[in-house]
């Protein structure tokens, strides 16, 4: 039997197509409620997708990736994208929940109870995604440092992007290693409750971590205590080979944005060529997802239309880091099980207008997908790594002997 | 007495964490971490029609001769999180988050905190506290940055910060008007602020809830603190739960407002309290004492005596007498408590002393006496009337229910005294309102933002 596909959908405003909130269904005077948003997730775990992202920023959406813009006809403003997961928790019980987060800008201890505390509210299922400040304007939001100013021109190329950002994404990599550290902090029974000594707590399984980077230290140890699974799942985009050696290193799963199933063989050479020199600390391979943009529709030609005639309100034709796909929820499997025989364990779908494209994914590509055999047709775990096959790790401080 | 309408009494509920007063050795007590813990006394809290849950917060597990505090309950969530999911969960009851200003910055809190406002559709507050300490600077990028005397400078500007990103979004800045194709007006957003503590400008990312600002509660007692919450916070939590001290508190926070234009019903003053029940008096009285036993362990009454005492004591008998040996001036032996910072060691000593020959105390004895001793202990009856005097009689506006156990340790009150203030019509029976700052009877914040205009 062919192994499963994996599916998760990234969730970001009312969608990835900049023109998408002025569509009928969409409800673009909601998207700062809870509402909306537990609306979105339960319609993707109805689907029994693994997980929903939520894209975040310590700035105001930009059309541009490295400058603010003046633009009024997009969507503005969000929301904090780990409190609104928090937020979905307590709605939802076996789909993973995938915030954002800037790691420039914020501080690695609050990264790590934050996301240890999703953990914690959701019974196991959260992740992280880590991401870096492109932009170097977002810098005077807080006033304590200055990050590099990329160029129309870097802007273009992955490569240029990443090597102007490189000691940016090096620092990821060290608050990844410093929040990993922090959940491990507490071995998983260091409360102890007895009464005989009055001791709450086993010391001794409470460890400092000590972590000490180039740009900054951690003592440690957390305030809160080991997350349910152990170690919420890293996630990393990655289009280039800086990200790429981030990944190898830091994460569980990488999302790739290969354009074509000959890209996606590159990019995925390119990740093992990355990986050979970022040695993994981790004992589990890491996982591979693709980024696709999906416009869908069961009418063969309408999902097309449809976005030609958000690319006329937007005013350009509408381009993405991650291939665009348009088309019917039958060649769209057709496309996920071609692509994934060049080696993906799943794919990340970006919805380009919401609620329209969640629902053809889990009302048309989903069954689509099981006729195939090539998805589930119940959750067979409850917790994020659980439904990934991926192991609850040990407690790197844990020596198993006390 | 004049005939003037009876106050509200004003009731907040405290996730209890790391004092020693939460008896986790009790057979009932449950997880310190466990979501389920927070939904059932949040949903007690509403259930008793409780104005607000509050949240505290940690930034570094406090440590006892080098070694990580272990006598009391420990380890929490990050409180914005917890407070997200418990939006969730309820629908009235507001929802406090302790977030401290100084290892934190403006931008990032203010995001977080109007997003907690919008997913509770209006039910958020912010305890401002503020801190200095390199030790707890050693779990963050800036380490110990700050002067103890610059903590409340940088809260007032982190504070007064936050309320320019908030208002940064001005009433009817979201359009989201497909027709017209105007999404938000040119300039939503934009913000610039220069001063000593902060030189920020740039766009804000999210447009500020349904309360506009969310509700400010402030903690500090110094002259420094209540000039704070005077000019700054519409909650005050106190730490004067005697009717004597409440009220001279009360009375000296009350005529700061006028200074800034604030009236007295702008600034609620709600002392942190506990609580004993019993059927009659007499078993109130014995299970206090049982309670107190449970919270002042002899490993626990060292301890304490040994943070204030600045030295090491091993070996002292818990249940003979104060050590006689003196305290060591500049010795630390415990990091991250605060309980003792605000008199000065020796006099702290000289105090202990006193009290525990006057009255013949054990060590062990003098400490229940000193930390242990609940507010309120009785019968739901006495207890009720005991709470309605105290703000009758401008003590206070209401208090913080601090149970000493979770999840359940609310459940008591909510049952039996909460029916009883009710009765004395001093209680609400149901919501009136939606927003937090409903609940409190605040006026709206200064610049109510319209989210669909």
């Amino acid at each position: 039997m062919t192994p499963r596909l994996h599916l998760a959908v990234a969730l970001d405003g009312t969608g990835w197509h900049p023109a998408a909130w002025r569509e009928p269904d969409a409800r673009p005077a909601e998207v700062l409620t809870a509402r909306y948003w537990a609306d979105l997730v339960r319609e993707a775990e109805r689907g029994l997708l693994d997980f929903v992202t939520f894209e975040d920023a310590l700035a105001l959406q930009s059309a541009a990736p490295h400058h603010p813009d003046d633009r009024t006809d997009q969507v503005r403003g969000r929301l904090d994208a780990v409190l609104l997961a928090a937020a979905l928790a307590p709605l939802t019980s076996r789909i993973g929940l995938v915030p954002t987060t800037n790691v420039t800008h914020t501080e690695p201890f609050h990264l790590a109870t934050g996301i240890a505390s999703l953990d914690h509210a959701s019974r196991g299922r959260a992740g992280w995604r880590p991401q870096i400040t492109s932009r170097a304007a977002d810098a005077a939001h807080f006033g304590r440092r200055t990050t590099p100013q990329l160029t129309d021109a870097d802007v273009r190329d992955s490569e240029l992007i990443a090597a102007r950002l490189r000691e940016l994404f090096d620092e990821a990599h060290e608050v990844a290693e410093a929040v990993r550290r922090l959940w491990d902090s507490w071995e998983d029974d260091a409360v102890i409750r007895d009464t005989a000594t009055g001791r709450y707590l086993d010391a001794a399984k409470l460890h400092h971590v000590d972590f000490t980077g180039a740009h900054f230290s951690v003592r440690g140890p957390s305030i809160t205590p080991r997350p349910p699974q152990g170690q919420p799942l890293v996630t990393v985009l990655a289009h280039a080979s800086t990200p790429y050696g981030l990944a190898a290193a830091a994460a569980d799963l990488v999302y790739l944005t290969p354009h074509s199933r000959a890209d996606t063989t590159a990019r995925l050479d390119a990740l093992a060529a990355a990986s050979a020199t970022h040695p993994r600390p981790l004992p589990q391979p890491l996982k591979v997802f693709a980024d696709l943009v999906v416009f869908l529709d069961e009418r063969p030609g309408r999902a097309a239309a449809r976005k030609r005639r958000l690319d006329d309100l937007d005013g350009a034709p509408y381009a993405s880091d991650a291939e665009v796909f348009t088309g019917t929820p039958g060649e769209l499997a057709d496309l996920l099980l071609d692509w994934r025989g060049a080696g993906l364990d799943g794919f990340r779908l970006r919805p380009g207008a919401l609620p329209h494209d969640l629902t053809a994914i889990t009302t048309g590509l989903v069954p689509e997908l099981r006729r195939r055999h090539a998805f589930r047709t119940a959750y067979e775990a409850d917790t994020l790594r659980g439904l990934l096959r991926l192991p609850r790790p040990a407690n790197r401080y844990a020596t198993g002997t006390r | 007495m004049s005939a003037r309408p009876l106050k509200q009494v004003h009731l907040a509920a405290q996730f209890p964490s790391v004092q020693h007063t939460v008896v986790w050795s009790d057979p009932a007590a449950g997880s310190q971490i466990d979501f389920d813990s927070f939904a059932h006394l949040a949903r007690t809290a509403e259930r008793g029609r409780f104005d607000f849950l509050f949240l505290s917060e940690g930034l570094r597990l406090r440590e006892h001769k080098g070694r990580v505090h272990d006598l009391d309950v420990a380890g929490r969530p990050e409180s914005l999180t917890v407070l997200s999911a418990l939006s969730a969960v309820t629908t009235h009851l507001g929802l406090a988050a302790t977030v401290n200003s100084t290892f934190n910055e403006p931008y990032e809190v203010a995001r977080r905190l109007a997003t907690l406002d919008h997913l509770s559709g209006g039910r958020a507050a912010w305890n401002v506290v503020t801190s200095h300490d390199a030790f707890t600077g050693e779990n963050f990028r800036r380490g110990g940055f700050l002067d103890e005397a610059d903590r409340y400078s940088r809260a007032v500007e982190f504070l007064h910060t936050a309320r320019e990103l908030w208002d940064s979004w001005r009433p009817g800045d979201l359009r989201a008007d497909a027709a017209s194709g105007e999404f938000a007006r040119a300039g939503a957003g934009r913000f610039a602020h220069r001063g000593r503590h902060f030189d920020v400008s740039g766009r804000f990312s999210t447009p500020p809830g349904p309360q506009g600002h969310p509700v400010i509660i402030q903690a500090g007692d110094s002259a420094e603190g209540r000039e704070f919450a005077a000019a700054d916070a519409d909650v005050i939590f106190s730490r004067h739960a005697d009717p004597a001290g409440g009220r001279a508190f009360y009375r000296d926070v009350k005529a700061r407002l006028a200074t800034y234009g604030r009236s007295p019903a702008d600034l609620k003053i709600i002392p942190s309290v506990s609580y004993v029940l019993g059927d009659t008096p007499a078993e109130a009285a014995e299970r206090a004492e049982q309670v107190a036993r449970a919270q002042v362990s002899p490993q626990t009454a060292l301890m304490l005596v040994e943070a204030v005492w600045g030295r090491d004591l091993s070996g002292h008998d818990p249940d003979g007498p104060l050590p006689e040996v003196d305290p060591v001036p500049e010795g630390v032996v415990t990091r991250g408590h605060t309980q003792y910072r605000s008199r000065g060691r020796e006099e702290t000593v000289r105090l202990w002393r006193e009290v525990a020959e006057e009255r013949g105390l054990s060590t062990r004895g003098l400490v229940t006496e000193l930390t242990a001793r609940p507010t309120f202990v009785g019968t739901p009856r006495q207890v009720a009337d005991a709470m309605n005097a105290f703000v009758q009689g401008d003590a206070a506006d209401g208090f913080v229910l601090s149970p000493h156990t979770v999840p359940g340790g609310l459940d008591e009150f909510v049952d039996r005294v909460v029916p009883l203030l009710q009765e004395l019509g001093v209680h609400r029976a149901d919501y009136t309102g939606t927003t937090l700052r409903d609940h409190l009877g605040l006026k709206p914040a200064r610049r109510p933002f319209e989210e669909t205009p």
